[in-house]
């Protein structure tokens, strides 16, 4: 039995402790922001917060995060109110937007530790997202904003 | 179990039959100045709940021009307003980023002089009554913004005489004002819901009726209206393919012949059957040829969520049977054939002048191969398709740009008519040209019908690049004649690559028209002596168009062969390219025997227009000051300028080199003539795309096939871009345009590789004629 929390909320799982994180979020419970984009930690399109923290729940299994605090993009603000969220609105980040929860999870958790971002520590930090419509000038655009530096 | 294959498409016997089923697929687009019939739609020829029964709805028409289209009138459009006043505008193309499903509504909210805020815009099913959903060759705008205009100003003017008859006043004195009728003399208002029951009663006026704003009065046209799903993506509410669910529903995955045409010989589940949570093995049956969008055929394993199916199938055990011309497919002795093939003669496809002849007496002569390796689609979103087969219709919620190629192919798949296939067009986690190809649809259509519950076939990152329809690989060929002066007086140009055309002919080894059309028939420049040839090439992988598809091998030809000849001149790139452009007109191919492709459309709308491609240069040019550049071993810049998708595009590109090789991008300057433009934002937006787009596909995307099989797998080893790699600043200028609206999508995309590699030339002396850059040190 692997207990941790959701979203504020507690949760008990009893399958396979093995499974990865993601699919836990997404099939079971219904938690769909988080998305499959690679399965192997390439991609960043799956990212969430440990107990604040971004880490790819594609190739974290369950009985790693038992006890754990996640976050998914449905926690940070339901209602769009986190200041990544405003600023991604604001610079019109998305274009298919598949990968953007990922994006301004990474982004999120960037700027809990690093208030203020150099353009280098942005592109260090988003460098393990991939956009494949291309909109990483946006995105750096929306943490500067997010972050008061715009 | 087995289950029944279904029935196969008959084989394209003609090349009129290729050209014919290669348009469907691909490039299908009615004719922009096609009629446009609108007219009060019954309530039952609606499919779907997106009405309610006493909604008054409209439907606009546009016919299809060509000849052999299946249906002569087809609706594109629907426009409705429900009792409650609510004003629910179809969105029938697919959304994947570009912004259609958004821009294509606000044109009919505009024109209808609604209130964008109380729109509510539905996503179409698959149903031909619309048209061509087919989100493909960057036209959404371009074919049915007509359509959208005609529509909300036949609706405008239909709630103006309601309006006129319940208050007994002239029709001239009601004025629809964002979203309320007003009587203009005393100032009352009346919505829509209170005008629906009369409005719905009214012949529909014809077109030279009907009123149409003017540009001064558009509250939404060429302003910057967000997407629709912009917060629900913010928030993770938005709901793409991957996200797709239903109650009972499998999860499955499959396992595909790794070589084309391969065929299960034999397979042992028992391993898979005792993995957790593992229902069920499916066998799916080979394709037939042509394989069109079929699925693959292999092993599927069916389990209670995708983990336990993506674990269930790493322990199955598939022997498979290889066909020998395929299963020795190997990249590197590829590469030599299609060099092998472009240095002899081939299928001449425009000729002007006599090149050889001129080409014999030239003063300078120059020579250059180029090669552009495969590539995979890889959008974010892998294939997935949600589908439940009930009382004989199989309905699915798949993200695909062709909803009724999905109803087709799934349709031949299961014996079925295409009208009972249901299609729901959920968001796209990006397309790319992908997803326009239905086979993990058909997949998920015939597993749900062998389990008897819904079932969602996941494809992994894995399977997404190992299985893809991929953009061919290509080499192409160039020799260039100068005069004493430096001056092209002769070009030839051949290329070679397994052409999309198998995908519907067999055995196809030269292009279809869409293929050659895309560039390689298609030089503006002013040499008198010029020809084009398309030497052979045999698929053995699928192939399939990619954002700008033949016009990112040919235009990376075209532009850095002629960079090396401007170089080869103490020249440059600019300076030779107006050169060579000659005086501004309207190229005409025929006169090279030449039936010009032109995307499908007549040249008198869409010429071939050299002023407006030297605009765009010299835009370009002056944006990123070009010719003042300084360019050193660590800093330069390059350029390339190239027309495609009926739009004119020139990028500039600023690279860097650091003293260990490493390519950056601080700069690239795009500018971009299409026309005009619905969504300023979105037009940008889809620019600075393709720039990282044709980044990632210039320094770094390579396919490569070993034995047969797709040797990359995951991002690892087949990278794309990332933020540090792509274009630190990206400056879009759109050409304020009044001609036809044109391609936005793909036109950015072909540009990006040549300027790259002109700059690279111009720091370092090396002249890169292979794709990617990474395979090449550049220190």
């Amino acid at each position: 039995m692997i207990e941790l929390k959701v979203n504020g909320q507690a949760r008990k799982f009893d399958g396979d402790a093995n499974m990865p994180l993601l699919w836990y979020l997404r099939d079971e419970l219904d938690l769909t922001g988080a998305k499959f984009g690679c399965g192997a930690g390439l991609c960043g399109a799956c990212t969430v917060h440990q107990n604040g923290e971004a880490i790819r729940s594609c190739v974290t299994p369950l009985q790693a995060v038992a006890g754990k605090d996640i976050t998914t993009i449905e926690g940070l603000s339901a209602t769009g109110s986190h200041p990544c969220q405003i600023a991604w609105e604001k610079h019109h980040v998305s274009q298919c937007g598949y990968c953007q929860t990922g994006q301004i999870m990474q982004a999120a958790a960037l700027l809990k530790k690093t208030a203020k971002p150099t353009d280098a520590q942005i592109d260090e930090a988003m460098n393990g997202n991939i956009c494949r419509c291309g909109t990483y000038t946006r995105v750096h655009a929306a943490i500067k904003t997010a972050a008061g530096l715009r | 179990m087995k289950i029944d294959y279904g029935t196969s498409l008959p084989a394209p016997e003609t090349r009129s039959e290729i050209a014919r089923l290669s348009r469907q697929a691909y490039a299908e687009h009615p004719d922009q100045s096609a009629e446009v019939e609108v007219r009060n739609l019954d309530r039952r020829d609606f499919l779907g709940t997106v009405f309610s029964a006493g909604a008054f709805v409209l439907t606009a028409n546009v016919a299809m021009r060509q000849a052999d289209a299946a249906v002569s009138w087809q609706p594109s459009v629907y426009l409705g307003f429900e009792p409650n006043g609510q004003v629910v505008i179809v969105a029938h193309r697919s959304e994947m980023g570009t912004g259609s499903r958004t821009s294509l509504p606000m044109v009919v909210a505009d024109e209808l002089d609604a209130d964008w805020k109380t729109v509510r815009v539905e996503q179409a099913l698959g149903d031909k009554k619309y048209g061509s959903q087919n989100t493909d060759g960057s036209c959404s705008v371009r074919d049915f913004v007509h359509a959208m205009h005609q529509a909300g100003a036949t609706a405008r003017l239909m709630l103006e005489r309601a309006a006129a008859q319940k208050w007994g006043v002239p029709a001239g004195e009601c004025a629809m004002q964002l979203g309320k009728v007003v009587h203009t003399k005393t100032k009352r208002t009346a919505s829509p819901g209170e005008l629906v029951s009369i409005a719905a009663t009214l012949p529909v006026p014809s077109k030279n009726e009907l009123r149409f704003k003017t540009p001064d009065q558009y509250r939404y046209i060429g302003k910057d209206v967000p997407i629709l799903d912009e917060h629900a993506i913010a928030t993770g509410k938005a709901v793409f393919g991957m996200d797709a669910k239903r109650p009972g529903m499998l999860y499955a995955t499959v396992v595909r012949p790794p070589v084309y045409e391969g065929k299960v010989k034999s397979f042992d589940n028992s391993e898979a059957l005792k993995v957790k949570g593992v229902s069920q093995t499916v066998e799916l049956p080979p394709f037939k040829q042509p394989h069109l969008f079929q699925q693959l055929g292999g092993v599927a394993v069916l389990a209670n969520s995708t983990y336990a199916a993506i674990e269930g199938r790493k322990k199955l055990k598939v022997e498979w049977d290889n066909k020998a011309e395929h299963a020795s497919f190997n990249s590197a002795a590829y590469k030599q054939e299609l060099f092998d093939s472009v240095h002899k003669p081939g299928k001449v496809v425009r000729n002007r002048g006599d090149f050889e002849a001129s080409f014999a007496k030239a003063a300078k002569k120059i020579e250059a191969d180029y090669y552009v390796p495969m590539l995979s689609h890889a959008p974010m979103e892998p294939p997935v398709a949600v589908a439940e087969w009930k009382n004989g219709k199989l309905e699915t919620w798949c993200p695909t740009q062709n909803p009724q190629a999905v109803q087709d192919a799934v349709a031949a798949a299961m014996n079925i008519k295409p009208e009972d296939v249901i299609c729901h067009v959920t968001l796209l986690g990006g397309g790319f040209g992908r997803k326009s190809k239905p086979d993990y649809v058909v997949e998920a259509a015939l597993l749900a019908k062998a389990a008897g519950k819904p079932v969602k076939v996941v494809w992994t990152r894995e399977d997404d690049i190992k299985f893809d329809y991929y953009h061919s690989v290509a080499a192409m060929h160039m020799k260039g004649g100068m005069d004493a002066g430096g001056k092209l007086e002769s070009w030839l140009f051949r290329s070679a690559f397994p052409p999309i055309a198998s995908t519907f002919a067999p055995g196809a080894q030269h292009g279809a028209d869409f293929e050659i059309g895309m560039g390689l028939n298609e030089i503006l420049f002013d040499i008198p002596h010029l020809r084009s040839e398309n030497c052979p090439a045999k698929n053995h992988v699928r192939q399939g168009w990619l954002r700008a598809v033949t016009h990112l091998f040919h235009g990376f030809a075209i532009h850095s062969f002629l960079d090396e000849a401007a170089r080869a001149n103490n020249s440059n790139y600019v300076d030779y390219f107006l050169r060579h452009l000659g005086p501004d007109r309207q190229v005409d191919l025929t006169k090279d025997g030449v039936k010009p492709w032109n995307n499908g459309q007549p040249v008198e709308t869409f010429p071939m227009d050299t002023g407006r491609l030297r605009r765009v240069l010299e835009q370009a040019a002056e944006k990123s000051g070009y010719a003042k550049y300084k360019n050193s071993s660590t800093r330069a810049i390059g350029i390339a300028a190239h027309r495609s998708f009926l739009s004119y595009v020139a990028t500039a590109v600023e690279i860097e080199i650091d003293k260990a090789g490493n390519l950056t991008i601080p700069n690239v300057w795009t500018v971009a003539d299409v026309g005009q433009i619905v969504s300023p934002d979105r037009v940008r937006s889809q620019f600075e795309g393709a720039a990282v787009f044709g980044t990632s596909l210039a320094m770094m995307g390579e396919i490569t096939a070993d034995a047969g099989r797709i040797t990359q797998a995951n991002f690892n080893n087949y990278p794309v871009a990332r933020m540090k790699e792509s274009p630190r600043k990206i400056d879009v200028t759109i050409v304020n345009s009044k001609a036809p609206h044109a391609g936005v999508g793909e036109p950015g995309a072909p540009v990006l590789a040549p300027a790259i590699t002109a700059a690279i030339f111009a720091a370092t002396g090396k002249r890169i004629r292979e794709l990617p850059i990474k395979r090449t040190k550049l220190v």
